[in-house]
């Protein structure tokens, strides 16, 4: 993750004037960081709460293996929600897309790469079908993806015959439940008891030199053509806190197994979706779509090719997450991916995306999808009941939402 | 009782920045056709709305008299009280309720929250009879014609015990046999002793029924004519209507026109809903190389409607025409193709058809033409962030930072955000859709400008305004239109208030269908 953090104070020339910069970068970025800065709360919470377990190299990597397909779904989600959309079926298309896959390689003995395959084209495709009634025959998305939820749900059940079919070769297994291999060794957890994997570290290093090279010449470029560009003791801290932040996850992870192997898919693809939402020319469109879909159609921005393509994206992110979760459950159930589709959805929202479409950024919904996840494993260690755990997550998303809505309001 | 019904006394309205209303006086006699006149933007609708407590008392100063009594109405539902209904140009019914449940809605028959339905289907045929329509009382109002519609409105008005109607632009939408009915009916009301307000751009129409004329130029009265006595005449109201001298200043232009860049022929669109309904009736137009070219009318006149349905055909339904670009067909048929085809569509509707209002400056200086910041589809930040800050000096958009979120900018920035979004587009005919409503008098002045350097450059633009000394000020030549078609067509020596004002009345008479907006 690439999420920068709330800037701290620096060494100030007088001390009024650095207030006020501080006070206009805060709100700016309140936002953005509000989030950011509730997850470390919660994250702190638990750890007094349950004396130190939560944050236990076991139950950091737990909470990557445990909400890598929620993370995976909710950034497809977040571009249906951008475009002003909703899709309720995800939890559904996710267990049939499974499926496909378990009944490929099960059933019928295919290299997990064929199932795999299968998996995401038909992920592609079932976008592409309730993309096509959204887009094009403008059925409200709401009603044509409750269709599909009932839908693919059914077609799972014929496919399966109402049986789990499993267990996966160990390749695909792995997808959910693997760590990458060690090639370096391992050393004393000086501070700990456990032995650190070493190549997690590296990563973890090389990841940090690669985000600061990056945030540093795209400053240089700024600075170039003489833009404004934040305090340079702005820009330190921001990158000094990412790296904290990025090697103390990776020294949590070293203490475990390891980096785990959906971590490593589910950063890549937080990688592509960051750059697609705010470098790329179809990224702006799908923003302005939802912004105002007839300022963006009168802008020569082909808003039905938009949300049909925002539709088959979610599709294959679907596929992905199913994916993820048959191979974590090491079988394809027919009731696979329930309730995903309002764990998808709340991440999207905690995470700052508007319902009116719009706003919403990936580094948001990944927050989000971290913070309700950490959420549920925390309660889990505090012994909370399931039925409790339901209660508070449905407030969190409502206190999240209406900050939001306060904030937004107060501009 | 006194003769008089209503009297307001030097009202004054002020918005943020305009003075819509100043010290305005108006006096309704009992059973009296009191007749609104004055062009867009006069003040005629601002004025009902501070009458009917729209404007609540407070956010006006003067003072209202309704039969002797001082008014000071909180809303409108006080003035309802009092016998006040004002239908409004856009029509508040709900298409999919019946003819009785409108006409009762917010004032349902019946007591402790139940309806009692057979009393409210009599009571609606009993009002229906008085205003002339036989449908039953349980059909939908949106399967009725507008001059319907327009009819179960005054029923609605009729319901709560009108003492004074307001009508604002009520004949606007309806056709010639309807008006008449409209108008007959205001006759009977009159021999009832109810008052009523008329607000028309239709001077006939004014000049037959009105007992007596108001004026209003510029939030001001400009005379109050006594129709009844005699000696009033269309030329008379119309010399009143329009004849100020320009308020507003023009920057001086020496035009250098060239070759037809831009032609349209024979071009017919249909309504989007009701396909069977000529909107644009045959309209033929062209544009030279470095020209400004004003399209006049009133409001509804299909303007908007056309020049929409050029680009990119996003309005209406396409019937026939031809378009052409330097003398070769072109395909207009997308709005990506009309854009390929260097058309750009600047809106009259800024905040819903023309910015993503969430989104910042640059942001959308740059949204139609992503291409030109982007290599490989991929924005360049520096490039794009260069780009908006040209574009924020050159055409002085006032704003914090390029990175300021647009719906924080007035109104003129907001205009001149959107100029700017298709000056970098770069395209060769510009249509320019009443690209100085609601700005002030110093942003007008600089949009004028930049028209000026536009032309100058060697593009052609299209100038759509209600305003007619606008027209006047800065086109080359000027088309009329009116009721969907093209009335006239003059070099602008030849044109002025009156002409242009003639050729749409004269259209107007021609008794041909209203259109629908």
């Amino acid at each position: 993750m690439t999420a920068g953090t709330a800037p701290t104070p620096q060494i100030p020339a007088t001390p009024v004037e650095a207030n006020e910069r501080l006070m206009t970068a805060i709100s700016r970025n309140i936002r953005q960081f509000g989030m950011l800065i509730a997850l470390v709360v919660i994250v702190a919470f638990f750890q007094y709460t349950t004396g130190g377990v939560m944050l236990k190299p076991q139950n950091v990597t737990n909470v990557f293996l445990q909400n890598g397909y929620i993370i995976a779904m909710a950034l497809g989600m977040l571009l249906v929600i951008v475009a002003g959309h909703i899709d309720l079926s995800v939890g559904s298309v996710a267990a049939f897309t499974g499926a496909i896959a378990a009944v490929l390689m099960v059933n019928y003995s295919m290299d997990p790469i064929i199932g795999v395959a299968a998996a995401l084209i038909l992920g592609g495709l079932i976008g592409a079908w309730q993309g096509f009634w959204v887009a094009y025959m403008r059925i409200p998305a709401f009603i044509v993806t409750l269709s599909g939820m009932l839908l693919f749900r059914g077609l799972t059940l014929y496919l399966l015959n109402g049986q789990p079919v499993g267990p996966f070769p160990s390749t695909f297994r792995d997808i959910a439940s693997g760590f990458i291999p060690e090639l370096i060794g391992t050393v004393k957890d000086p501070f700990g008891p456990d032995e650190l994997k070493l190549t997690t570290i590296l990563l973890a290093a090389i990841l940090c030199v690669a985000l600061v090279f990056m945030d540093l010449s795209a400053r240089r470029e700024q600075l170039k053509y003489g833009f404004e560009v934040s305090h340079f003791g702005q820009f330190v801290a921001k990158n000094a806190v990412t790296v904290l932040g990025i090697m103390y996850l990776a020294y949590r992870l070293a203490g475990f197994n390891g980096l785990p192997e959906v971590l490593v898919l589910v950063g890549a693809l937080i990688g592509v979706y960051m750059f697609v939402t705010v470098q790329t020319v179809i990224g702006r469109r799908i923003y302005a779509v939802g912004g105002n879909v007839k300022a963006a159609m009168l802008s020569g921005v082909k808003t039905k090719r938009m949300v049909f393509l925002v539709f088959v994206n979610m599709g294959v992110l679907s596929a992905v997450g199913g994916l993820i979760a048959a191979a974590r459950f090491n079988s394809a159930t027919p009731k696979a991916g329930e309730g995903f589709e309002l764990d998808v959805i709340a991440a999207t929202f905690v995470g700052g995306a508007s319902a009116y479409g719009g706003i919403g950024t990936v580094a948001g919904a990944v927050i989000g999808a971290l913070v309700l996840g950490i959420l549920n494993i925390g309660m889990g260690l505090m012994g909370i009941g399931i039925d409790y755990q339901f209660a508070i997550k449905a407030l969190v998303l409502l206190l999240a939402v209406f900050v939001d809505v306060r904030g937004k309001s107060r501009d | 009782m006194s003769e008089v019904l209503l009297e307001m006394r030097g009202i004054t309205k002020t918005f943020p920045g305009v003075k819509a209303l100043a010290d305005v006086s108006l006096s309704v006699r009992r059973a009296e056709i009191h007749a609104l006149v004055g062009e867009n933007g006069a003040g005629k609708s601002t004025l009902m709305k501070v009458l009917s407590g729209v404007y609540p008392h407070g956010s006006y100063e003067g003072q209202i008299l309704f039969n002797g009594q001082e008014a000071k109405f909180p809303d409108i539902h006080a003035s309802e009280q009092l016998g006040i209904v004002i239908i409004h140009q856009e029509l508040a019914l709900v298409p999919q309720l019946s003819i009785t449940e409108n006409i009762f809605l917010g004032n349902e028959q019946g007591k402790h929250g139940l309806v009692n339905w057979g009393a409210a289907h009599a009571r609606a045929r009993d009002l229906l009879k008085i205003v002339g329509l036989n449908d039953s009382t349980d059909t939908p109002v949106g399967r009725l014609g507008v001059g319907k519609q327009q009819m179960v409105e005054i029923a609605k008005a009729l319901s709560k015990e009108v003492v004074l109607l307001i009508l604002d632009e009520p004949t606007a939408a309806l056709n010639e046999t309807d008006s008449q009915k409209l108008l007959g009916l205001l006759r009977e009301f009159k021999a009832k002793g109810i008052s009523s307000v008329l607000i028309s751009h239709k001077i006939k129409e004014v000049e037959s029924i009105a007992d007596t004329i108001t004026v209003i130029r510029d939030g001001r009265v400009v005379e109050t004519l006594d129709a009844s006595a005699g000696g009033v005449n269309e030329d008379r109201i119309i010399r009143g209507m329009v004849g100020r001298d320009l308020t507003h200043r023009f920057p001086s232009r020496t035009s250098q026109i060239g070759e037809v860049v831009f032609d349209v022929k024979h071009w017919n669109i249909a309504h989007p809903v009701f396909t069977d309904r000529l909107v644009i009736k045959d309209v033929s137009l062209n544009v030279r190389k470095g020209e400004v070219v004003g399209i006049a009318g009133l409001m509804g006149a299909g303007r908007t409607e056309f020049a929409m349905s050029l680009f990119g055909r996003s309005w209406g339904h396409f019937v026939s025409g031809k378009a052409y670009r330097n003398g070769v067909e072109t395909d207009l048929s997308s709005i990506p193709k009309a854009v390929n085809a260097g058309l750009a569509y600047v809106t009259e509707d800024r905040k819903t058809y023309g910015l993503v209002l969430i989104n910042d400056v640059k942001r959308n200086i740059t949204l139609a033409n992503l291409e030109g910041v982007s290599s490989h589809s991929v924005i360049s930040e520096p490039r794009e962030i260069r780009v908006a800050n040209d574009y924020r000096d050159q055409l002085n958009i006032k704003c914090s930072s390029v990175k300021q979120i647009a719906v924080n900018l007035s109104g003129g920035n907001q205009q001149k955000l959107v100029l700017a979004k298709w000056l970098f587009a770069n395209p060769d005919v510009l249509i320019l859709d009443e690209p100085t409503r609601g700005i002030d008098v110093g942003a007008k002045f600089e949009i004028y400008t930049i028209i000026n350097r536009l032309v100058a450059e060697g593009k052609a633009v299209i100038f759509i305004s209600s305003e007619l000394p606008e027209i006047l000020g800065i086109s080359d030549r000027i088309y009329v239109m009116a009721s969907g078609q093209i009335a006239a067509e003059m070099p602008v020596a030849e044109a002025s208030q009156e002409t242009i004002m003639k050729a749409i009345m004269r259209l107007g008479r021609a008794g041909d269908e209203g259109i629908v907006a």
